[in-house]
């Protein structure tokens, strides 16, 4: 249980996703303007997250394990994360109109946003067993959401303050990024 | 002329991290040291020459609804092959750059040259074009790197340009990597203003 813990915590506060691990970055700066986008784009990178990290779990350890293939692991997981996105879309699309029209336009992003697929790596790399590739890909999602949430948070209050011209925008909110990534720098002392 | 044009317009006009924003996450992640930027510039620079070359030979089989599956195969083998020639000729960069060199795949750069230019021209111009765009980055990861690395650990490629006191750490920690970018496309913003 204990082991379960730490992998949890790490994953959410200490290497969170975004801030210390710069995985994700594109949606990070692209999507958190507003509360209620990054709350949804939170949502489908969470899903997608958890989804591709059993799966590639799987291939890894019942195909190209077995078959010592793996060397095709960038090849396989990218195609799963591919061919994932594609299939949950549908679903949704077929079963959940709502919660399609939330998410529609935040899916087909995902297929490029290198925290899904760094996750997965990570997963193999650590040789996790299933159970803590669950604990793992869930705790980075919430990370992933954490860092999304405030970050909006705080820039939906930028939006009256007064910044010189030149830094507004990106520029600004990469300042902002590296303030909380400084912040989340204190809670390396947790475990 | 024109294939110098395709050169230079990603190395300065359409400068794919600080004029497109694109491909920030490995440019922060990596940036600590300018060894590593190099290292990360070159093999961005080969996997997008290969897959530019291989998209625009291939541009009039591949069908149009099925490119973009077909272009992540063709861009995740020629990144394969460069993981494993690192891991084998330069094991140190590899262990450095760890799980950033898989990720090339899904660096936007790479997968946007492709639609944008590879699969509408012939060979030798998509070749400059990755050309430029791969200088391009490579030199904006190694300005980035240089300020990390000289104000973070007080030397440049591994050699001591400040005294050796006590280095402001806080730069090749994470947040550094943002507040470098953040402040430097900042003042990329200010010159162009001034220019135009």
């Amino acid at each position: 249980m204990q082991e379960y813990l730490i992998i949890i915590i790490s994953a959410v506060l200490i290497n969170n996703i975004v801030l210390s691990q710069f995985l994700g970055i594109c949606p990070f700066l692209g999507v958190s303007k507003k509360l209620s986008a990054s709350l949804g784009m939170g949502g489908a990178v969470s899903f997608v997250l958890v989804l591709a990290g059993a799966l590639t779990w799987a291939v890894q350890t019942y195909l190209l394990n077995p078959f010592k293939i793996g060397y095709l692991q960038t090849i396989a997981f990218i195609l799963i994360i591919a061919a994932l996105v594609q299939f949950v879309e549908m679903v949704m699309k077929k079963y959940s109109p709502p919660l399609y029209k939330a998410l529609g336009i935040y899916l087909p992003l995902i297929t490029t946003n290198c925290a899904v697929l760094g996750v997965a790596i990570i997963n193999i790399q650590k040789e996790y067993t299933f159970g803590k590739v669950m604990a793992h890909s869930l705790s980075h999602a919430a990370g992933f959401t954490l860092a999304l949430v405030l970050m909006s948070g705080i820039r939906e209050r930028m939006e009256d303050a007064d910044i010189p011209e030149s830094m507004q925008g990106t520029p600004i909110a990469l300042v902002i990024a590296a303030l909380m990534s400084m912040a989340f720098l204190g809670f390396s002392g947790l475990i | 002329m024109s294939l110098i044009n395709e050169f230079t317009k990603g190395v300065i006009k359409e400068n794919p991290l600080f004029r497109l924003m694109l491909g920030c996450c490995p440019s922060l992640a990596i940036t600590t040291s300018v060894e590593n930027g190099l290292g990360m510039g070159a093999a961005f620079t080969g996997v997008l020459i290969a897959s530019n070359i291989a998209i625009s030979a291939m541009r009039n089989i591949i069908p149009d609804n099925v490119r973009i599956p077909v272009y992540v195969v063709i861009i995740a083998s020629f990144v394969t092959m460069t993981d494993q020639l690192m891991h084998a000729f330069t094991p140190a960069l590899y262990t450095a750059l760890g799980i950033f060199i898989p990720l090339i795949v899904v660096n936007c750069i790479i997968l946007g040259r492709a639609e944008a230019f590879a699969n509408k021209n012939p060979i030798i111009p998509s070749v400059f074009d990755a050309l430029g765009m791969g200088v391009g980055f490579t030199l904006a990861l190694v300005i980035v790197s240089t300020f990390r690395e000289v104000l973070g650990a007080g030397t440049f490629y591994g050699m001591q340009v400040l005294p050796e006191t006590a280095p402001a750490i806080l730069m090749i920690l994470p947040p550094g990597g943002f507040i470098t970018l953040g402040c430097l496309l900042g003042l990329m913003n200010k010159l162009q203003k001034k220019t135009a």
